[in-house]
């Protein structure tokens, strides 16, 4: 594939207006229209009945046919679930602490390494920066499940096993995130500024935190998004024993899967997991659109 | 790298290869410094456990005894001694050749339609169809939905409508697991990929489409074919490499909606081969011969579809 015909990213594009395009027909935009509706009902429905069983009080439960949102909502379920957490062997902050600490280093850990990784290899042109970039988009190719084995082996050698930073060391260095940085950097960073200020004199690393960072902002705000996300979905992991060092997700999945009398605060359990990566997402969209579109494999 | 400035074309002249790369070197030092940090965790976390697994498939190494060099012993077990294994094999490639296409298309024409919405509504509809992979546990709410009683929500409404006349036991049935798994699995796809192509349909220049009418591109289709996909390639291929990952990477939805293992392993995969092996048998030389050939198939797999993409339009 040609460099050429990717200069389309370069160029700025102008605020976005919303006009009728040339080839549309009414008649396929009703069609496209009923197609997005219909699916986004499908999509939407077990979300929308996560909810509604956490708003449901106990003898709607027992409803037939079962309803899928509550006649009489009731925050009751919530409060079970706080009260529950209060009377866990382990004290439920103790897992929010877990997983705010993780979530938090390992997030600032990989976008630290990654965009200084991403600001080198797409801005200096150091010999192997090519071959570095290349494992990286190969390995993009496989997911982890592959390296459980021997990462196991690694831990253990490093004493690393049941201990936070089995959990949060390797978070430091996603594929992904360089992947997505080095992207955006090389579109959105001018040549003509970095050489400017290279002629004044300024450090690489001066150069990275006063300009290329602040041009970079969507991708380092998307990565961000992506590396919480993920870290605070972290549910059991196989380097964890001790029930002190686990994840707030994982104690949460464990209610779910309590059995059927905890149905409304399993449901409840589940709409608090969701909600914050939900609203996450709705304050950060643009930025991640922006980065996102950077990010296709142009080799 | 030099071809930019003259000055340094002409002071290369004269010099070994090898001369000239230890001069950038040394002048791009502050380069390596800042790579080190990611790539020394990378190839910790990455690289080496990847060429470790690859070694140790050719040993019995058990985390206890001094490993024994058995060659291809492993493998030739896996594929000639081990059933379980080869309805992994199967199951995961079915899953694979379903949800990766599948995931890939939807997450494409939805991504078609969504980009004909006005903004507001777009970025509304874009979230209706995000949510779903990045709510954490919530698909545990389809074992509810789905659960054996008659107060399960599909049990309910199929017996009332008369489709049913008893609750079927939806995730302990053969007959519907490998479906409903693929259903589930689907629901969620629509993640990164998604998002990927949702932003390369933005940035497509809007002239193009002027071009392309003049041209004779007369309906959304053709300029969908022969406009839209040939511009936003890189997008097409990144998304089709994250779809295809993850569609080997389906082993956490169904432990935790089937359990582990599935009732007659009809929908054991070889991540959970590998899980048996390496994490409870601690068959480590076993279990990274399954992990070598996991590796082989997803990035073949990959390959193959990159290459494929790069003949969009052309």
């Amino acid at each position: 594939m040609s460099i050429k015909s990717l200069n389309i990213f370069k160029r700025k594009q102008p605020k976005e207006q919303f006009q009728r395009s040339i080839n549309r027909t009414v008649k396929g935009d009703i069609g496209i229209y009923i197609i997005l509706a219909l699916f986004g009902t499908l999509m939407v429905i077990p979300l929308v009945y996560a909810i509604g069983q956490s708003l449901k009080p106990l003898e709607e439960f027992w409803v037939f046919p079962p309803r899928l949102i509550p006649v009489n909502p009731t925050l009751k379920n919530f409060k079970d679930l706080f009260r529950r957490m209060g009377d866990s062997w382990v004290p439920f902050s103790r897992y929010i602490f877990n997983t705010v600490l993780i979530s938090t280093v390992g997030t600032a850990g990989n976008v630290l390494f990654s965009s200084y990784a991403a600001y080198a290899i797409s801005k200096i042109p150091f010999p192997g920066r090519g071959p570095l970039f290349k494992m990286i988009v190969y390995s993009l190719m496989f997911s982890s499940t592959v390296t459980g084995i021997t990462m196991f082996i690694i831990m253990k050698n490093f004493g690393w096993i049941d201990t936070y930073l089995a959990v949060i060391v390797p978070a430091f260095c996603t594929t992904f995130g360089l992947y997505l940085m080095k992207q955006f950097m090389e579109t959105s960073v001018t040549d003509a500024v970095l050489e400017s200020a290279r002629i004044e004199g300024a450090s690489e690393n001066k150069i990275f935190w006063k300009i290329a960072m602040p041009m970079v902002k969507p991708a380092w705000i998307t990565l961000i998004i992506f590396a919480f996300k993920d870290l605070w979905n972290t549910g059991a992991n196989m380097y964890i024993y001790s029930e002190q060092l686990k994840s707030f997700n994982y104690a949460i999945s464990q209610l779910v899967t309590a059995g059927i009398s905890l149905t409304g605060v399993s449901a409840a359990a589940t709409v608090v997991m969701m909600i914050v990566p939900i609203v996450v997402f709705v304050i950060t969209q643009s930025n991640i659109i922006q980065t996102m579109s950077t990010s296709g494999m142009k080799d | 790298m030099s071809k930019n400035s003259a000055d340094t074309v002409i002071v290369r002249s004269g010099m070994t290869k090898i001369r000239w790369t230890l001069i950038q070197m040394k002048k791009y030092k502050v380069a390596y410094m800042m790579v080190a940090p990611f790539f020394i965790l990378f190839f910790l976390f990455t690289v080496i456990p990847v060429v470790l697994s690859l070694l140790l498939s050719f040993t019995t190494f058990n985390l206890l005894e001094w490993p024994d060099f058995v060659f291809m012993d492993n493998y030739i077990r896996l594929f000639l001694d081990d059933e379980i294994f080869l309805i992994a094999i199967k199951n995961t490639l079915v899953f694979a050749v379903v949800t990766g296409p599948a995931s890939y298309l939807i997450s494409l024409f939805f991504a078609w339609f969504i980009n004909e919405l006005r903004p507001k509504i777009r970025a509304f509809v874009t979230l209706l169809f995000y949510a779903p992979s990045i709510s954490g546990s919530v698909y545990l709410i389809w074992t509810v939905a789905f659960s054996s009683d008659q107060y399960g929500f599909a049990n309910a409404w199929f017996m009332k409508l008369g489709i049913i006349n008893k609750p079927v036991l939806w995730f302990q049935n053969e007959k519907y697991i490998l479906p409903l798994i693929i259903v589930v699995a689907l629901w969620t796809s629509l993640g990164t990929s998604f998002l990927t192509l949702i932003a390369g349909f933005q940035v497509v220049d809007r002239t193009l489409y002027e071009a392309g009418a003049v041209d004779g591109i007369k309906n959304r289709w053709q300029e969908l074919w022969f406009i839209t996909l040939p511009t936003m390639r890189p997008q097409l291929m990144l998304s089709a490499i994250l779809a295809i990952t993850a569609s080997f990477g389906f082993g956490g939805i169904i432990t935790a909606l089937v359990g582990f293992p599935s009732p007659n392993y009809c929908a054991w995969t070889m991540m959970h081969h590998l899980e048996d092996y390496g994490g409870m048998r601690f068959e480590m030389g076993y279990a990274s011969a399954i992990a070598t050939i996991l590796f082989l198939m997803m990035i073949s797999c990959n390959l193959l579809v990159t290459k494929m993409l790069r003949k969009v339009g052309t």
